[in-house]
């Protein structure tokens, strides 16, 4: 019983096959789209395992701690980068927290009117934009020839230190290292900014009101009410740093030669896939893929702890 | 009479626990030094923060701008040693390959982020793709380079051909995804629950409720952050050296190697030649002025999502 | 049971009862919302849900159209009955019992389109044929909003204020003529002047449809209903949480003048809630 003669001017009350169709199909397109992900995923793990396998099989895990690069005899060890890409991010690393986290505070105080604030927001943002090779291009033409004098006075200085032994002579690990913070500068600006501003503001009321200073608040309140989001960040840039492949082959050297000193040409996983891949063949494909596997787990290990302290904040404050 | 303590210790300040001052600032405090300090420092980071992107654009636009003819946009690059030339084959291939990496990338992403936020939210599958999404954008794009090498170039699937556009742009949609996925699920959960509900008790199905109400309303800010990953694309390197490889020639095909100007600038930053050098920097110069360009773009959009 | 697709002609015994709820229990995840409701909903009337915060009254108003599906870990248990017909019966299509079953939403909820598209949309996707200006025109003034709109058609559904908005999704609920419209506290969010010309419209819709109301506002379902279900809270028997039932549902006069139960006594007397 219809008590409205237009209800028959309704001609699909009854849904049709082809809209439940529609309807389903695209469901169903939407599980399929999202499962690329994961195929991605596992695509990616399994072209590195079965690339690597040849070189698994022949290095095993001396691969990891000799620094041998010799395709001649094709004997291939990887730790001359290993070592090249932990000690670049983590010196980087230790350059851009203290320039970040103080950036960070700079632009979230109330220090300097609010558009100047938004101005160098803006600014961190677009430095994130610049594509990496740019930089490399800046880096091998600007930043190196300037730094030079500089670090040759160091190696004169304090040469005895093995970490300043060589002398520079171009490219080489430290100019790598100070390109990497440029990189990852706006990565850590911008999240610690986050976590700034995720602090309540009762919090920084009440240390205001037992009357402690402007600093004494952000030192003592309010920065440790942050440092987990920011050690989430501090440690998505580290994975960044890690990986972050093309200013760093530009300026590092691409010397396979183990050296302790950082004002030598050097290597990172990620530089030597850059540099060779495209020519090698035979066993060091293999070995390319290899020292790819460690640099996969590396970051993914650093990314999954980086996202879990991420979601332990999320979940501090919601 | 011990009701009247804190009133004594106002009036002699010498004989409470705390020691009082005058209310009026003192600058030669030792806190309000340290304020001082830790002021200017900070301020001096905020400087030191912003100094490179300064400097690199100075450079670039000085070096790079300064180089910018019809001739630069249009000529092929020349042979090593000789002069002139321009980059147009380049700035060709770069603009092929982004938008055949988003014609990949944004359908899947934007389906899957469909997915994320429309069907379900908590289900294990979901929680395994949105993990899978957070590892792949953890994942170093020389390694998309190395995955899609290994399966699409050194394989050559696609008709025989080794290196090719294809294999590039390939290799790109890998490192768009994750953030055209992410984009997509966290727009469509900032669209309003009563909005859906509207149109699903007018009797509407999922289907029309995403594409004619959702999705519309989450619009701009999907398309901002879709315009931040395709200007990130453009201006990535390490994917492409070795899937889209380089190509001193006008774009023959998807199937064959083709010139990006990212591979550009990094093959000829190395080279002996000023010619060479001196188009890297002009390469440069047009890529940081199409992704600022398309940065800005992005923030103009996002506007429109708060109004 | 018969098939859905004879809904429209079936010949219920008792035509005048239009929904009914047989012992229908609603949980979220473990936690149960509502117990045990049995209730039977008449034809043309409006029928008034009320209660305390939490007794579950919008729970049990969103099964009706099967709104709850949308909300992950939401399962019914018991049946609701349309026209004899068990809305969660295997293969029945929540569009389509949407389709017949309106709703008007707490918050004004128009779609970011014109206020002729908020209308026209809900008509096209039921397959509308017929003349769609005149459909727009009627639906808005059986809302009675058409003096305030008919110039300003095009313009965005947000342009109108908070009451304005909140007749507009009622047009465009009447639009795909619905057999009964649910609202869920629909005068809620607005002043009482607004408030008023939607309890007057709903005067003039119960002679076409059959509607369901929850409010907070006791006068209100004195105002407009005709019958009246008094949802209560009650602590579990474990003690762990509280779940909601109905505690008396009857015509509206008798709730509010001679209840039976001594909790629907206390609650429309101001006593609490």
């Amino acid at each position: 019983m219809t008590p409205f003669a237009l209800a028959d001017a309704f001609r699909l009350r009854r849904r049709s096959g082809s809209e439940k169709l529609v309807d389903q199909g695209f469901r169903q397109l939407t599980i399929v789209l999202a499962s690329i992900v994961g195929l991605v995923l596992l695509g990616i793990l399994l072209t590195v395992l079965s690339g690597s396998k040849e070189a698994i099989d022949a290095f095993g895990f001396k691969f990891l701690t000799t620094s041998s690069w010799d395709p001649v005899s094709e004997k291939y060890g990887a730790f001359t980068a290993i070592y090249g890409t932990i000690i670049t991010s983590l010196l980087a690393l230790l350059i851009a927290v203290p320039l970040g986290v103080g950036t960070a505070i700079f632009i979230t105080e109330n220090l300097i009117p609010l558009r100047v604030r938004q101005f160098l927001g803006l600014m961190v943002e677009l430095l994130a934009a610049i594509p990496s090779v740019v930089l490399g291009l800046w880096a091998i033409f600007v930043m190196e020839p300037f730094l030079r004098p500089i670090l040759e006075a160091v190696n004169q200085v304090f040469g005895w230190i093995p970490l300043f032994s060589t002398v520079p002579q171009g490219p080489g690990v430290a100019p790598a290292i100070l390109i990497l913070v440029v990189m990852i500068l706006p990565i850590i600006t911008a999240i610690s900014r986050d976590s700034l501003m995720q602090v309540p503001p009762e919090l920084r009321q009440a240390a205001y009101g037992i009357g402690t200073t402007r600093w004494g608040a952000i030192l003592q309140v309010i920065l440790p009410a942050a440092v987990s989001g920011i050690t989430g960040g501090v440690m998505l840039a580290l994975g960044r740093a890690m990986g972050e492949t093309m200013a760093v082959t530009m300026i590092i050297g691409n010397s396979t030669n183990f050296s302790w000193s950082l004002l030598a040409p050097g290597n990172t996983i990620s530089s030597m896939l850059a540099n060779q891949f495209g020519e090698a063949d035979g066993i060091q494909v293999s070995a390319l893929m290899y020292a790819a596997l460690i640099l996969m787990i590396l970051t993914l290990v650093v990314n999954v702890f980086a996202q879990w302290i991420v979601r332990r904040l999320s979940l501090k404050y919601s | 009479m011990t009701s009247l303590q804190p009133n004594a210790s106002l009036q002699s300040p010498d004989q409470g626990p705390f020691q009082r001052k005058a209310l009026q600032f003192q600058p030669s405090l030792s806190r309000n030094r340290w304020n001082l300090f830790f002021t200017l420092l900070s301020a001096g980071f905020a400087g030191i923060c912003v100094l490179p992107l300064f400097l690199v654009l100075a450079y670039v636009l000085f070096k790079g701008g300064s180089l910018i003819s019809i001739q630069l946009l249009t000529q092929l690059p020349p042979a090593p040693g000789l002069e002139g030339g321009g980059i147009g084959n380049a700035i060709l291939g770069t603009i092929i390959i982004t938008l055949l990496a988003s014609l990949i990338a944004i359908p899947v992403g934007v389906g899957g982020g469909i997915f994320l936020s429309e069907y379900s939210t908590s289900g294990p599958f979901a929680q395994f793709v949105r993990f899978g999404t957070n590892v792949l954008a953890g994942v170093p794009s020389i390694i998309c380079g190395v995955f899609v090498y290994g399966l699409i170039v050194s394989t050559r699937v696609f008709a025989g051909q080794s290196y090719s556009a294809l294999a590039g742009a390939i290799a790109l949609a890998v490192l768009m995804l994750p953030t055209v996925i992410k984009t997509t699920d966290e727009a469509l959960k900032l669209v309003p629950d009563e909005l859906r509900w509207g149109a699903l008790g007018v009797g509407a199905s999922k289907f029309i409720t995403i594409t004619r109400i959702t999705l519309p309303s989450a619009f701009s800010p999907i398309a901002t952050g879709v315009v931040l990953a395709i200007a990130r694309a453009a201006g990535e390197t390490a994917p492409l050296i070795f899937t889209a490889l380089f190509s001193p020639f006008w774009p023959e095909g998807l199937l064959n190697p083709i010139a990006s100007m990212s591979v550009l600038i990094y093959n000829f930053a190395i080279m002996p030649y000023e010619a060479q050098i001196s188009l890297a920097w002009a390469a440069s110069f047009i890529l940081v002025v199409m992704i600022l360009a398309a940065n800005l773009f992005a923030r103009y959009l996002s506007r429109f999502a708060k109004a | 049971m018969t098939s859905f697709t004879s809904l429209d002609h079936s010949t219920e015994t008792s035509t005048d009862i239009c929904m009914s709820l047989e012992n229908v229990s609603i949980s979220y995840g473990a936690s149960e919302a509502v117990r045990g409701v049995y209730m039977q909903i008449p034809r043309g009337k409006v029928t008034a849900f009320i209660g305390p915060s939490g007794c579950g009254k919008s729970t049990v108003l969103r099964a009706l159209n099967r709104m709850n599906d949308l909300i992950e870990g939401c399962t019914l248990k018991g049946r609701v009955l349309f026209d004899g017909h068990d809305l969660y019966a295997r293969g029945v299509d929540p569009v389509e019992v949407r389709r017949r079953i309106g709703m008007v939403f707490q918050k004004p909820n128009p779609f970011p389109k014109s206020i002729y598209e908020n209308i026209a949309f809900g008509a096209r996707i039921n397959g509308f044929r017929g003349d769609m200006d005149e459909l727009v025109e009627r639906s808005l003034r059986k809302a009675a909003i058409w003096d305030e709109t008919k110039d300003k058609l095009k313009e965005s559904g947000y342009a109108l204020s908070g009451g304005q908005q909140q007749r507009l999704c009622i047009a465009r609920a009447i639009a795909i003529e619905p057999e009964v419209i649910l609202m869920d506290e629909p005068c809620s969010a607005l002043d009482p002047i607004s408030t008023l010309k939607i309890e007057e419209m709903m005067h003039e819709l119960k002679k076409s449809y059959t509607i369901v109301i929850v409010t907070h506002n006791m006068q209100q379902a004195v105002r407009v209903s005709d019958m009246t279900g008094f949802f209560n809270v009650s602590t579990r028997a474990d003690g762990e949480g509280k779940v909601g039932c109905l505690e008396e549902f009857a015509a509206t006069e008798q709730i509010f003048n001679a209840p039976t139960q001594q909790a629907t006594q206390d609650y429309v007397s101001g006593r609490f809630g």
